[in-house]
């Protein structure tokens, strides 16, 4: 039953982003609504997935590598959803769409066995700093989307050479906007993340830092997204280096995810 | 009705340089010409319309060519002898004058093709008009007529979307950088009509404010009064860019005036906010390592001509679109200024109720068949009768011999009265 739901949003998700894809190329509303709707049926077969799995492992799913990296994309989903809800910033989903998919298909390779939970993570810790350490990954994500989108259109408006985006991205302002929505929602959780596992490490293993390779690399995303905002605040840093930073954080923020875990190991290894 | 009772005087950009323009706009008291203007004899109607581009008044006369000479003079206030002024204005009689003012209307006749702005104020023109009565049944409809054809050629076509120029190419530029130009600040540096466009067409798109920077510091203030903005001296251009967000640039100076490293400092004064610079001086007044600065972008006119050529074709394609819709309906309005004589009115009624006869005729006729032929002839001869009764004194009404306001009042009243212009709901 999970498994197939599993494969039902999967299968989902990469429709949505073919058909995002043609609305890109094509500009047509029509079928930019099909997108839409098919994403969001993606979206609530996810939530009804994570559900089963909850009800299948007994205890909250975010504790292998492809529960995270499926909540992941979860968190980006609706994340999206959300943003689009307050606001409409033009073919952004046709960029955000295939990073969803990309990280399905990782969760897809990577093992689904339900594996005992280990005495470390019987917590009610567990729920609480897993879900906002992931969502502020979401959020994170889409801000690096927005950046990617800013570079290509800042691109074609410095060398003045009109082409594929010129027309269908957003203006610069609203791509900038859209990165500071995703950064203010996104850094706080992180924010948030950081200090419930800190908590959650003081009750486990007796001190709230350690210097973990996971807890060192988090902190290092924490101060790049901390110095970007504190520039943008004070000097009013914005467009291209903001955007710069934005995919450097996020980049961080992806060596925190898998880079730590496969390369440098770790307390924080099991998740992962 | 004839159509040559219509004219259309007027002088407009493409007739007369700003100086003579300005000369035509009674700032000062915007009550002088419908004083002036009621009184000319044989105006029995007009509308006086005045805008940054062009001076018009469209009027109807009995005695055409004698009013046009008079309102020419009072025009130009005598400054210039009847024929000088000739060389600057532009006269339209009959139906060339109400297909120039569907042209005017849907904005193909103004100095950025498909700019919105001339709608509202040939709407207010009206406004005015009426207010003072000085229109009357010819210019109502066809002033109304104006507006419905250039609410038609908006959406029949996409003139609105795509008035190309050089000036759009800028705007378009300048939305894809700020998104929203509801709050941002323009700065016209050097007058140039290419410049005055831009800042226009900026302005018809909502700008905050438009400040102008001129060498000579007069032809700012009138510039500024212009687009209700501030005139600032040359001097101060490198100060006010920490407030502006769109600079245009046209001075005729052999030299850049403005340099990269005037504005590197600038930019953080500025929080970064993004800098859209336009050159369209021949030769540059604008250093072209500008745009290596961050946040700040430069156009020189080159690259505009690039976005422009983009969708040059798709605008004239749209534009004689727009040409067609004006004379059709320019057609439409000449068969209805034919109708507006006594003899195609008296027609109308009798068609019309001669049609309401035969109808009720045959209705009743149906449901009683066992009549002979007499007797259905003799319901009929008295049908025919009735409405001839009920008709004739209307129409004995309207032949006879009035003054000439009388007369149309008259007409306006009966096709009125009798409903023959349904689609005309005023």
């Amino acid at each position: 039953m999970g498994y197939l739901l599993f494969q039902v949003t999967l299968f989902a998700y990469i429709l949505s982003t073919g058909v995002y894809m043609v609305y890109f190329w094509s500009q047509r509303k029509d079928i930019r609504t099909v997108a839409r709707i098919i994403l969001i049926a993606g979206g609530l077969l996810h939530t009804a997935y994570i559900i089963v799995r909850y009800f299948e492992a007994g205890h909250t799913p975010l504790t292998n590598h492809h529960e995270a990296v499926s909540f992941f994309a979860w968190s980006m989903t609706w994340g999206y959803l959300s943003f689009h809800w307050r606001y409409n910033v033009r073919n952004f989903g046709t960029f955000v769409s295939p990073l969803i998919t990309i990280l399905m298909l990782i969760a897809t390779f990577s093992s689904r066995e339900i594996t005992p939970l280990p005495p470390a993570l019987k917590s009610a810790w567990l729920p609480v700093h897993a879900s906002i350490a992931i969502m502020a990954n979401g959020f994170l994500a889409l801000a690096f989307c927005g950046g990617i989108m800013y570079l290509l259109q800042e691109r074609e408006l410095k060398k003045k050479r009109f082409g594929l985006f010129y027309t269908r991205l957003p203006s610069l302002e609203a791509l900038d906007n859209l990165n500071n929505h995703c950064l203010a929602v996104g850094f706080p959780l992180l924010t948030l993340g950081i200090i419930t596992g800190s908590i959650w490490a003081k009750q486990t293993w007796g001190a709230y830092w350690q210097w973990d390779p996971k807890e060192t690399w988090s902190l290092i995303t924490w101060f790049l997204y901390a110095a970007l905002l504190h520039q943008r605040f004070t000097v009013g840093w914005r467009g291209r280096r903001a955007a710069i930073m934005t995919i450097v954080g996020f980049s961080a923020a992806m060596f925190t995810l898998w880079g730590v875990t496969y390369l440098l190991g770790g307390v924080h290894s099991y998740v992962g | 009705m004839s159509a040559e009772k219509i004219m259309i005087l007027g002088v407009n950009h493409k007739t007369a340089p700003v100086e003579i323009r300005e000369r035509l706009a009674f700032p000062n008291d915007p009550g002088t010409p419908y004083r002036e203007l009621s009184v000319i004899p044989g105006c029995d109607e007009f509308c006086f319309l005045s805008t940054c581009n062009r001076v018009e008044v469209i009027f109807v006369s009995s005695i055409p060519q004698e009013t046009e000479r008079k309102i020419r003079d009072f025009l130009f206030n005598k400054s210039m002898s009847y024929e000088e002024a000739g060389k600057y204005v532009y006269l339209h009689q009959g139906e060339a004058a109400i297909q120039h003012l569907f042209r005017v209307g849907a904005s193909l006749d103004s100095m950025i093709v498909g700019e919105p702005q001339i709608l509202g104020q040939l709407k207010q023109a009206y406004r005015d008009a009426t207010e003072q009565n000085c229109t009357g049944m010819i210019l109502n409809r066809l002033l109304h007529k104006g507006f419905s054809v250039a609410k038609r050629i908006r959406t029949e076509t996409g003139i609105g979307s795509s008035a190309v120029s050089i000036s759009y190419a800028a705007v378009e530029l300048a939305k894809k950088i700020f998104g929203n130009l509801k709050n941002k600040r323009a700065m016209l540096v050097g007058a140039g009509e290419m410049a005055e466009l831009a800042a226009q067409h900026l302005m018809n798109q909502g700008v905050a404010e438009v400040v102008v920077a001129n060498r000579t510091f007069e032809r700012a203030v009138n510039l500024a009064r212009c687009f209700n903005g501030k005139a600032v001296s040359l001097e101060e251009l490198i100060p006010q860019l920490e407030q502006v967000d769109i600079m245009i640039s046209s001075t005729g100076s052999p030299d850049i005036i403005l340099h990269s490293s005037d504005v590197k400092p600038l930019m953080r004064q500025r929080r970064n906010r993004p800098l859209f610079l336009i050159d369209i001086a021949v030769p540059r007044d604008l250093d072209p390592k500008l745009n290596n600065l961050d946040n700040v972008y430069l156009y020189g006119i080159d690259d505009l001509n690039n976005v422009v050529d983009i969708n040059k074709a798709e605008r004239d394609k749209e534009a004689v679109r727009a040409e067609r819709i004006v004379t059709e309906e320019t057609l439409k309005f000449m068969l209805w200024l034919g109708s507006m004589e006594v003899t195609p009115t008296i027609v109308a009624i009798r068609e019309k109720a001669d049609a309401i006869r035969k109808a009720e005729l045959e209705k009743t006729l149906s449901g009683m068949g066992h009549l002979s032929d007499e007797e259905t002839k003799a319901i009929e001869k008295m049908t025919a009768a009735m409405m001839n009764k009920i008709l004739h004194h209307p129409i004995v009404y309207l032949k006879k011999d009035d003054s000439h306001k009388d007369k149309k009042v008259k007409l306006a009243f009966i096709r009125k009265l009798f409903n023959l212009d349904p689609d005309n709901s005023e």
